[in-house]
């Protein structure tokens, strides 16, 4: 079936077979492998994308149910060599390890501080309640999460 | 893990919804924000034959102002009940509810009608549903039918609904005060039990998350607290004809226990915000 989705501004068609994942439509079909897949149960967080505008886990989704949605990834943040300003935090507060939950934990966050410009602590952890860092580093990326609110990540 | 191969339909209207629905019966699944759809299909604990995406439906989704009551459509999402100005000031409780379900990237999706036809005892918003007597408003090829909230589910994963129905709205009541105590091990987990107290029409009301094969109106708490009971007293009665089960997340005594003190916390809370 035809599926037409924006993607990091750049429009895209291909014809899917119905029971495509938006998560391998992203990777093997267009090449875009920021998200990853950390699990088969919906649970972790690392598949985390927006769709217009807002986080969801792009394993958890048909493709075609994105029909005509437009979809940020982790490789559309950046501004040409400039990165977001949430990615600079992450960068600036070692907020990642091995990196695997890095490009969910990053959407998660454009998401919460689209949403909540100027959260706290608690409120961080709370919106981070669907990502999993198995490296467990979750005290630098509150406060990575922080300091990119701090210099007005919202923008 | 990916699915089962199977037919896709994306309707544009109610309409050609229903129609879709009548014709395949039991061969479909209709998939509204498909956070317990997907999920079962990918591990194929489900393998529907064919998959009716209901996403395109958008006046579905919707809150209104009934006078007494919230109407709301189907299709509203758990982060709309979060963030809808009408449900803070006239179900309050169904706005907290709504945000301890799973974590926001479930909420940015999941549906109020898909989560009351998933009928899964652990889940959360049902509680509202039932503890208020809501209204659940179902339409099939041949009409609409209104259901108590209360009887929609009968059992696991079981409802009344027919194979070509399909949940359009729900009508919630006006509460006042109220409190939902979920008890989780982890952040996102569903509810190992959860109590829910509510006040409307005057009557405080209680509800019980995954204490048995559907969520339970615990009847013999409101009766002690009709006779004027303590909370502390008449949480006690809150295991009555209840049949929890026992798992990894917990012993059958243990969700027991759990829902006598859930249900003391939950209606001391009310108490207090009704004092204040
Ligand atoms: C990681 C994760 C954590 C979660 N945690 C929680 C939690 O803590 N608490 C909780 O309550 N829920 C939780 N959920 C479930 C979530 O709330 C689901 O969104 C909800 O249960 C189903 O709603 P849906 O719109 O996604 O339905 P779908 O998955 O699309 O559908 C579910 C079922 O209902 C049927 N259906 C859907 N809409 C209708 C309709 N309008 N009429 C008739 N039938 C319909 C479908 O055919 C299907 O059988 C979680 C889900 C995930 C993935
Ligand atoms: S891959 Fe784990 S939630 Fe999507
Ligand atoms: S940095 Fe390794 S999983 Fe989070």
């Amino acid at each position: 079936m035809q599926l037409e989705i924006t993607v990091n501004g750049r429009r895209y068609h291909h014809d899917v077979e119905p029971r495509t994942l938006l998560i391998h439509h992203l990777r093997d079909q267009l090449g875009l492998t920021g998200a990853n897949v950390g699990c088969d149960t919906s649970s972790c967080g690392a598949c985390t994308v927006l769709l217009d505008g807002a986080s969801v886990k792009s394993c958890t989704m048909l493709a075609l149910q994105a029909d005509g949605a437009t979809i940020t990834t982790v490789e559309g943040l950046a501004d040409g060599e400039i990165p977001h300003p949430v990615q600079a935090a992450f960068r600036a507060n070692h907020a990642l390890q091995c990196g695997f939950c890095t490009p969910g934990m990053v959407m998660a966050s454009v998401s919460l501080l689209a949403e909540n410009p100027h959260p706290d602590a608690d409120e961080v952890r709370t919106a981070l309640e669907g990502n999993l860092c198995r490296c467990t580093g979750y005290h630098n990326i509150v406060r990575a999460v922080l300091d990119a609110a701090a210099q007005g990540g919202a923008e | 893990m990916i699915p089962v191969a199977f037919g896709y339909h994306r309707p544009e209207t109610l309409d050609e919804a229903l129609a879709l629905l009548g014709e395949l019966g039991d061969e479909a699944k209709v998939l509204a924000g498909g956070h317990s759809l997907i999920p079962m299909m990918k591990l194929r604990l489900a393998a529907p034959l064919a998959v009716v995406d209901v996403g395109r439906l958008h006046s579905l989704r919707y809150v209104r102002d009934g006078g007494d009551h919230l109407a709301i459509g189907a299709l509203t999402r758990h982060h709309d009940l979060e963030t809808d100005s009408l449900v803070a000031q006239r179900v309050p409780v169904l706005r907290s509810v709504a945000h301890l379900v799973g974590d926001p990237q479930v909420r940015h999706r999941g549906t109020l009608g898909g989560t009351l036809a998933h009928a899964d005892p652990a889940g959360d918003l049902a509680a509202v549903a039932v503890a208020l007597d809501a209204t659940i408003v179902v339409a099939g090829t041949t009409g609409r039918r209104e259901v108590p909230a209360g009887d929609l589910a009968t059992g696991y994963f079981e409802t009344t609904l027919a194979p070509e129905e399909m949940i359009v709205e729900i009508k919630v009541p006006y509460a006042e005060a109220g409190e939902y105590q979920k008890f989780t091990r982890r952040a996102q987990d569903w509810a190992v039990v959860g109590s829910l107290a509510v006040r409307s029409r005057g009557t405080l009301r209680v509800a019980l998350v995954n204490m048995g094969a559907t969520t339970i109106r615990a009847t013999a708490v409101e009766a002690a607290l009709a006779e004027g009971t303590s909370a502390a007293e008449a949480a006690v009665e809150a295991t009555v004809g209840t049949s929890p089960v026992g798992d990894l997340a917990g012993s059958a005594e243990y969700r027991q226990h759990l829902a006598r003190v859930l249900t003391e916390r939950a209606l001391l809370a009310v108490e207090r915000s009704e004092r204040r």
